[in-house]
C-alpha cells in the first residue's frame, strides 16, 4: 500500500532526526570549546603562547594584574600566589610564582584552571610558562614552587587598567587513577 | 502496520474494547491509550501537588517547622520533574491521542502498537523516580534544571536512577512525537488539507517536531552526566578540562523548546474553545498557524536567557535578550487573536469558556513578567528569586494545567456520552482561579523584595505574603479534588449529550455519536466542511 511505504519514509526521516539531534548534543562540547578558545568567553585562556614576533614594549602604560587562587571543594592543599599584585608594562614578559602544598598523608594529583576577569581581556594575556599546562603530583606534605611566565599583549584595550588571573585547583587524583588502571 | 489493522477491521468484524484489565495493557486503540495518559497524568499532577503542598506547608512561616532542608530540596526537585514530565506532558500526549483522529478523520494512530508502548514506558520511569524518595541519599536534590556539578560530583548515588527514568521518559515522548507526525502527515481524511485542520492538531504537529529534536539533546546531556558520574569523562569538570556551564547550554538548549512543548498545545485548546462559546469563527486562523511556527523557530535560538549571570559577553546578552523579546510578537498576535475572536460573539461562559478566558488573562500576566526577566539589567536582580517562580508558574498552572482543565470539559462530553455538572464546573473554576491567583500573584512582590527561590527559610520581612501564598496552595490543590470528582461523576452518568454537544462547535470529532464509539471513522469521512470552526 501506498500510505505504508509513505509512513515508514516518515519514519525514518525522523528518526535520523532523533540520531543525529543525540550526536548534535555531543558536539556543542567541541563547539563550545572552540567558540570559547576564539572569543575568550568565560575568561578562559589560551594555551600556550609562542610568540610569533618580539613585542614593542609600552613603556608609557602600567597595568595591574591580580593574582587569585582558590581550593575547588574537598581540595585540601594549601595553594596560593606568592606576590598578589604586579604592575606590569604591555609587551614584557614578566615572571610570577605560585606556591603549592600537599598537606595529606598521600599523594595526590591537582590540576589548576584559569579564569581571567574582565573576560573580553582574556585574549590579550599570553603565556609562555604556565603550571596550569600540566597536571602536579606532590607526594605525602611535599611543596613546591610553580613557575608562571607571561606576557601582556601590547594591544590590550585601553580601558583594561586591571586584571585578576585567578586559578582554581582540582583534585584529579582519582581521575588519573582511572585512566592508568 | 496501519494497514494491517485497518485490513483486519474491513475483513473481519467491529468488536469493541476487550474486558478486563488486560483490555488496558494491551490496548491499542487510541481512546483507550489517550484514557490511559489522562489518568496517568492526573495520578501525578496529584503527587506533585502533593510535594508543592510539602514545600509551602514548609513555607507557610519563617524558621524550619515540617521538613528540613535536605528533604526540601528533594521536595522542590521532584515537584518540578513530576509536573513537568510527568502531568502536563503526558496530558497533552493523552489529548493527542483522543483527539488527533478523530479531528483529522482517521481510524486510529499511524503506529498504534508503538503508542502502547509509549504509554506503559511511563509508569515505570516515574515508579523508578518516586523509589528514589525511599534509597539511601534521598531523592534527587539538585533542581529540577540538574545543573552540573550539583547532579554529578555532590549528588545522591539515587542520581543514576534518576537518569535512567529520563531516557525512559524522554523515548516514551519521542516515540510519542514520531506517532503524532506520522499519523497527521499520513492519515488525514481526503480533502483535509494541512491548512484545514484544527488548530489543535497544527500546534501538536509543530510541538511534535519540537520533541523529536530537543528529547535526545536531553538524553545526550543525561548521558554526558552518567558518563561523568561513572566513567572517569570530565564533560562538566573543569579539573579534567571540562566546564560547568557547558552544561547550562546543553540543558537550556532542550529546555526552552520543552518549556514551549508545554504550551503549544495549549494555545491549540484554547484556539477550539473560545471560537465555539463566542460562536464565530476564529477571527484568523492563518496567522495563528504562522505564529505558532514562528514561536517554535524561536524557541530554538534564545536558550542562554536562563544564564544572564553566568557571565555571557556583552554582545551575547544583547543578542538573547533581543530575540527573546521578539517572541512576544506572535505570542501577541495570538492573544489578539483570541481577543478579536471574542469581540462582538454571542458569548456564554460554560465551564471551559470560564477556563479558557482565565488562560488568556492569566499566560498574558505570565507572559509579560517574563518580558521583563528577558531585559538583561532588570534580571540580574530577578535572576533565582521568586519572581522567577511566579512567572513560570503563570505560564504553566493557568496557562497548560488550566487549558488541559478546559479540554477535559470541553471534550469530557464526547468522551463519555454524558454532560458533566456545570455547576460544579464553574464551582471548580471559580476556585481554582482564586487559589492560583492568591498562590503565585504574592511571589511577585517577595521575588522582587529579593526571596531567593529554593530555600526552606526565610527573612522575617517575607513571611506575610508567603502566608498568603501557602493559603492559595492549599485551596487551589484541594479544589482539584472537587475536579476529580465531577470527572467521575461525569463518567458515571448524566444528562446525555448530543453529537455536537456545543450549539457553536464545528470539527469532525462533533460529527460522530456521543460517546464516541471505540472505532470511528474506519471510512473516512467525505465532507470537509465541518473541518474547523
Amino acid at each position: 500500500m501506498s500510505g505504508k511505504t509513505a509512513a515508514s519514509k516518515t519514519i525514518r526521516q525522523l528518526i535520523f532526526v532523533v540520531v543525529g539531534m543525540f550526536g548534535f548534543g555531543f558536539a556543542m562540547v567541541p563547539l563550545y570549546d572552540v567558540l570559547c578558545d576564539v572569543t575568550g568567553f568565560n575568561g578562559k585562556t589560551a594555551g600556550k603562547y609562542t610568540a610569533t614576533e618580539v613585542q614593542d614594549v609600552r613603556e608609557d602604560r602600567l597595568v595591574t594584574i591580580q593574582f587569585l587562587a582558590s581550593n575547588n571543594a574537598n581540595m585540601p592543599w594549601e595553594f596560593r600566589p606568592k606576590v598578589r599584585t604586579m604592575k606590569v608594562h604591555p609587551g614584557k614578559l614578566n615572571t610570577a610564582e605560585f606556591y603549592a602544598r600537599n598537606v595529606t598523608g598521600e599523594t595526590m594529583v591537582a590540576q589548576a584552571v584559569p579564569s581571567v576577569t574582565p573576560f573580553h581581556a582574556a585574549e590579550f594575556l599570553h603565556k609562555t610558562e604556565c603550571f596550569c599546562f600540566e597536571q602536579q603530583q606532590l607526594e605525602a606534605r611535599e611543596d613546591l614552587d610553580m613557575p608562571l611566565r607571561f606576557i601582556i599583549d601590547s594591544q590590550i584595550p585601553e580601558d583594561v587598567k586591571t586584571l585578576t588571573l585567578s586559578y582554581t585547583l582540582y583534585d584529579v587524583t582519582e581521575q588519573i587513577g582511572l585512566a592508568t588502571n | 502496520m496501519s494497514a494491517v489493522i485497518e485490513e483486519l477491521h474491513h475483513d473481519g468484524h467491529h468488536h469493541g474494547p476487550d474486558k478486563g484489565i488486560m483490555r488496558w495493557v494491551f490496548t491499542t486503540n487510541h481512546k483507550d491509550i489517550g484514557t490511559l495518559y489522562l489518568w496517568f497524568s492526573f495520578l501525578m499532577f496529584l503527587t506533585g501537588g502533593v510535594l508543592a503542598l510539602g514545600i509551602r506547608a514548609e513555607l507557610f512561616q519563617p524558621g524550619l517547622q515540617i521538613v528540613q532542608p535536605e528533604l526540601f530540596n528533594q521536595l522542590t526537585t521532584m515537584h518540578g520533574l513530576i509536573m513537568v514530565f510527568g502531568a502536563v506532558m503526558p496530558a497533552f500526549v493523552g489529548l493527542a491521542n483522543w483527539l488527533i483522529p478523530m479531528m483529522i478523520g482517521a481510524p486510529d494512530m499511524a503506529l498504534p502498537r508503538m503508542n502502547n508502548y509509549s504509554f506503559w514506558i511511563l509508569p515505570f520511569a516515574f515508579g523508578m523516580l518516586l523509589s528514589t524518595f525511599f534509597m539511601d541519599g534521598g531523592a534527587p536534590n539538585y533542581g529540577w534544571t540538574f545543573y552540573a556539578p550539583l547532579s554529578t560530583d555532590y549528588a545522591p548515588p539515587s542520581v543514576t536512577f534518576f537518569i535512567f527514568a529520563v531516557h525512559m521518559m524522554g523515548i516514551s515522548s519521542i516515540m510519542g512525537s514520531i506517532n503524532v507526525v506520522v499519523t497527521i502527515l499520513n492519515m488525514r481524511a481526503p480533502g483535509m488539507t494541512l491548512m484545514k485542520m484544527p488548530l489543535f492538531v497544527w500546534t501538536w504537529f509543530i510541538t511534535a517536531y519540537l520533541l523529536i529534536a530537543v528529547m535526545p539533546v536531553l538524553a545526550g546531556v543525561v548521558t554526558m552526566m552518567l558518563m561523568d558520574i561513572h566513567f572517569g569523562t570530565a564533560f562538566f569538570n573543569a579539573g579534567g578540562g571540562g566546564d560547568p556551564v557547558l552544561f547550562q547550554h546543553v540543558f537550556w538548549f532542550f529546555g526552552h523548546p520543552e518549556v514551549y512543548i508545554m504550551i503549544l498545545p495549549a494555545f491549540g485548546v484554547v484556539s477550539a474553545i473560545i471560537p465555539t462559546f463566542a460562536r464565530k469563527r476564529l477571527f484568523g486562523y492563518d496567522s495563528m498557524v504562522y505564529a505558532t511556527a514562528s514561536i517554535a523557530f524561536l524557541s530554538f535560538i534564545v536558550w542562554a536567557h536562563h544564564m544572564f549571570t553566568v557571565g555571557i559577553p556583552l554582545a551575547g546578552e544583547l543578542y538573547f535578550m533581543y530575540a527573546t523579546m521578539l517572541i512576544a510578537v506572535p505570542t501577541g498576535v495570538k492573544v489578539f487573536n483570541w481577543v478579536a475572536t471574542m469581540w462582538q460573539g454571542a458569548m456564554t461562559f460554560e465551564t471551559p469558556m470560564l477556563f479558557a478566558i482565565a488562560f488568556v488573562i492569566l499566560f498574558t500576566i505570565g507572559g509579560l513578567s517574563g518580558l521583563m526577566l528577558a531585559i538583561v539589567p532588570a534580571d540580574f536582580q530577578y535572576h533565582d528569586t521568586y519572581f522567577v517562580v511566579a512567572h513560570f508558574h503563570y505560564v504553566l498552572v493557568p496557562g497548560s494545567i488550566f487549558s488541559i482543565m478546559a479540554a477535559v470539559y470541553y471534550w469530557i462530553p464526547k468522551w463519555t456520552g454524558n454532560m458533566y455538572d456545570e455547576t460544579l464546573g464553574k464551582t471548580h473554576f471559580w476556585l481554582s482561579f482564586i487559589g492560583v491567583n492568591v498562590t503565585f500573584f504574592p511571589q511577585h512582590f517577595i521575588g522582587l523584595a529579593g526571596m531567593p527561590r529554593r530555600i526552606p527559610d526565610y527573612a522575617l520581612q517575607f513571611a506575610d505574603w508567603n502566608m498568603v501564598s501557602s493559603c492559595g496552595a492549599f485551596l487551589f490543590g484541594f479544589s482539584q479534588l472537587l475536579f476529580l470528582f465531577i470527572v467521575i461523576k461525569c463518567i458515571r452518568g448524566g444528562k446525555k449529550a448530543t453529537d455536537q454537544v456545543w450549539e457553536g462547535a464545528h470539527g469532525l470529532e462533533w460529527t460522530i455519536p456521543s460517546p464516541a464509539p471505540y472505532h470511528t471513522f474506519t471510512t473516512p469521512p467525505t465532507s470537509m466542511k465541518e473541518a474547523h470552526g
